[in-house]
């Protein structure tokens, strides 16, 4: 018994000193960045973690749980253990962490690598930098794809195609959340640009989204993932679908699968970095060192070669250049290319962190209807 | 010696009376055997209890606006909310205070959050009136009534006070209101508009759906344990092992496999068509939808049916079946009146697995329910990990744990518990 007694505190004890000295040894060279997988990840895989762990010999560990960074940075601050150093998020989840005090403010022109020709990062991120916590770095869209095979002559070239079941017949593919979806279909019911979120605002407003996405229920795979559309186009379950610009870029030139996008009512929105509040000196000091060196100009551009992402530096634009394995010109794929960008819809932050709770509730609830 | 006959107690071999001596080495024996499992026990309630009880005491705490507006909930209580009229100059000047205090504590936005769940606008109104409040020198900048209502016309609206009287208890009874589809309002109780009714709806969806399978699971999976049990050792080792194959295998990989199969342009719709049982445009929908969940839960359970089944049918000797027939049953007499019986225990053990297991599950009606075959569990990881509502997840949680227990219980009243077996 007492022998036994011993051999469990033995083992226990040399377990949690090993762990210690893990943990101790994780803290000098090991950081743990948070993204959100696939072809993205690979991306900031090549274009920043591997010239960075080859500068400064630093192991990255990649976490892929980007889609659930709010509500885990909540938890781990909570639970008072940060274990993440720098975190990919969009522009509205990073807004609501800096809000609630869980990432840590960055002052551009002290922290950010200025531009090659020395303006600082502060204007050559511009208005990029919706939030004290946020380093933009990429700009990315929602938008549809079609099967080229499926329309006939005529292929779509407006985001209202999606509601014309008529000219275009057969399932098409909307994510199950009310953002994006209640802007197109005002969009298509008459709404102006500009008056939509005024529109949505209201109870008829709300009810007139509906009422349009009401035509077209029977018609639509909701999903849930940015991977299913790419998916239920491959597999001609759907005539056209929504995701992000990037997936469908991969899906029509890597894949080549008979597809074409629309850009017309694309959505745009930012995607970046912060870093959590909280980290001890000696990982904050890190994390920011990656920073600086993984938003300069030229990795910016870099990343531009691995998927079809704008890069949020103005100066990262004219040193976009071909995609590394395919050899295309990646300048014409960007969502800010100006022929694109012309047709663009800007998603309203404020709005949405609003109504996002109040709207989903109704979503869902007409869903189930 | 005498006084110890006149008391009639009998002594060990040390002079300690006997009882005492048994009860202590008893005693011992128990706290050993105490020890032993205590690695265990205090396992179970560090790592399992406790995180269950404090995320469902999330259900019922609402501490956060008392903490953040302290002297707002205070100064709140005398105004009657029902009254129709606008607080007095004191309840500003009292939220002019703390919204500063918030802001510079950067909390404001987190209740904001808060009773943004339960009346859309409260999170911007916060946040803009942070953001101007952090200059204000409250002793002298009044009167705040008017300055706070140009900053935001929702200050002069009795809807956002009363949102904030209403939920500014330490205690609330408002998740679990929400939870069932219901919201607190300065009048008590009130159902929640039609559009907006969704929970009671996905926790009887839940309820069915998970019976279905259930049932669905006895159909397929008794005649396998069935063969299971009588075959001749080697046949059975096979077919335990193609039962046991599936279950092995990545619960992704065995749900992302029925959505090949079952999409409208999939292999069994392929087959159909080629087999001119539907037209090329009549393909049907199997996912998705209610049947898509179904199908490939049915599937991801059934080892879970079979196993309890097979171990049970094990221990039923085949001769009472020959006993039977040889007394005059038919082969379904035989079956239904001296086997079956026998191996009730078994369907019981498995049902009560399955079901259990299919109420709680979230990933394979988010892969392939659609809209139509999510289940409450898919709302509840929307509250926790998108809407940030941890109260309301909680409070769906509770109703869940609660439900199957009542379950449980109706089942131990009609079958009884011991009938239960997972063997022998």
């Amino acid at each position: 018994m007492k022998n036994f007694t011993k051999t469990i505190l033995t083992t226990a004890s040399a377990a949690l000193i090993s762990g210690a000295a893990f943990a101790g040894s994780h803290m000098a060279m090991e950081m743990t960045i948070v993204s959100w997988g696939g072809a993205y990840s690979k991306s900031q895989l090549k274009a920043y973690h591997e010239p960075y762990s080859a500068k400064t010999g630093v192991t990255i560990l990649n976490d892929d749980s980007s889609s659930t960074a709010v509500a885990q940075l909540r938890a781990m601050n909570e639970a008072k253990n940060i274990t993440w150093d720098v975190v990919d998020v969009e522009a509205a989840p990073a807004m609501q962490l800096c809000d609630e005090g869980l990432a840590m403010e960055i002052d551009p022109d002290t922290m950010l690598a200025a531009a090659p020709d020395g303006t600082p990062a502060s204007e050559d991120f511009g208005d990029m930098l919706v939030s004290p916590c946020f380093i933009p770095q990429i700009v990315y869209s929602t938008t549809f794809g079609y099967r080229t095979d499926l329309v006939g002559d005529t292929p779509p070239t407006s985001v209202c195609a999606v509601f014309d079941t008529k000219t275009y017949p057969g399932k098409r593919s909307l994510f199950s959340v009310p953002i994006n979806q209640m802007e197109w279909a005002l969009l298509c019911d008459g709404v102006d640009k500009a008056d939509i979120y005024d529109v949505l605002e209201t109870e008829e407003g709300q009810d007139q989204a509906l009422a349009k996405l009401d035509t077209i229920k029977d018609d639509v795979i909701w999903v849930s993932s940015g991977s299913d559309t790419p998916q239920l186009l491959a597999d001609g379950e759907v005539i056209m679908g929504a995701t992000y610009n990037g997936r469908l870029f991969s899906l029509i030139e890597e894949q080549k699968q008979p597809v074409a996008m629309i850009w017309d009512g694309q959505v745009m929105d930012l995607d970046g970095w912060i870093i959590p509040a909280g980290l001890s000196p000696e990982r904050q000091a890190r994390a920011l060192d990656y920073i600086m060196f993984a938003t300069d100009t030229q990795r910016l551009a870099d990343q531009a070669k691995y998927i079809s992402y704008g890069p949020a530096r103005a100066s990262s634009a004219p040193l976009v250049g071909k995609h590394a394995d395919l050899g295309i010109d990646m300048g014409p794929h960007m969502p800010t290319a100006p022929e694109n960008l012309s047709r663009a819809f800007l998603m309203n932050y404020d709005f949405w962190a609003d109504y996002r709770d109040d709207l989903d509730a109704k979503f869902q609830a007409w869903l189930a209807k | 010696m005498v006084s110890n006959s006149s008391t009639n107690v009998l002594l060990s071999a040390d002079g300690t009376p006997l009882k005492k001596s048994l009860n202590r080495s008893l005693r011992q024996q128990k706290m050993r055997a105490l020890l032993l499992i205590a690695p265990l026990l205090i396992f179970i309630l560090v790592a399992f209890i406790m995180p269950i009880v404090s995320m469902l005491s999330r259900s019922v705490e609402n501490d956060l606006v008392g903490q953040t507006l302290p002297l707002t909930v205070q100064s709140i209580q005398s105004w009657d909310a029902l009254s129709g009229e606008l607080p007095d100059e004191p309840v500003y000047r009292a939220f002019a205070q703390d919204i500063q205090n918030a802001a510079k504590a950067k909390v404001h936005t987190k209740v904001g959050l808060r009773l943004n769940y339960e009346k859309s606008g409260i999170a911007s109104l916060f946040k803009k009136t942070a953001r101007k409040a952090k200059k204000w020198d409250i002793e002298n900048d009044g009167p705040f009534k008017e300055k706070l209502t140009k900053v935001h016309k929702g200050w002069g609206e009795v809807e956002v006070w009363q949102t904030i009287k209403t939920h500014s208890p330490t205690y609330t009874s408002g998740y679990f209101l929400n939870a069932v589809d219901m919201r607190k309002t300065v009048q008590g109780a009130e159902w929640q508009p039609e559009d907006k009714t969704i929970l009671i709806k996905l926790f009887q969806r839940t309820l069915v759906m998970s019976l279905i399978i259930t049932f669905s699971c006895i159909i397929l999976g008794y005649p396998v344990a069935w063969l299971l049990a009588n075959l001749p050792m080697r046949q059975a080792n096979l077919l335990m092992i193609l039962v046991l194959l599936p279950f092995w295998t990545s619960l992704l990989v065995r749900t992302s496999a029925w959505k090949v199969m079952l999409q409208q342009q999939g292999v069994i719709n392929d087959v159909l068509v080629q087999l001119s049982l539907i037209s090329n445009e009549g393909r049907l929908i199997m996912i998705n939808n209610e049947i898509g969940t179904i199908v490939a839960m049915t599937h991801i359970l059934l080892p879970f049916m079979i196993l309890p089944m097979y171990s049970v049918m094990q221990t039923i000797p085949p001769s009472y079946l020959r006993a039977a027939k040889s007394l005059g049953a038919t082969n379904w007499t035989a079956f239904w009146r001296v086997y079956f019986p026998q191996s009730v225990p078994g369907i019981g053990a498995g049902s009560i697995l399955v079901f259990i297991l299919a109420i709680g599950y979230y990933i394979t009606p988010e892969i392939v329910g659609g809209t139509k075959g999510v289940f409450i569990s898919n709302r509840i990881a929307y509250h926790i990990l998108k809407s940030l509502n941890w109260g309301l997840a909680a409070a769906l949680g509770t109703i869940l744990l609660v439900a199957v227990l009542i379950l449980y219980w109706t089942y131990d009243k009609i079958v009884g518990i011991d009938n239960v077996k997972l063997g022998g």
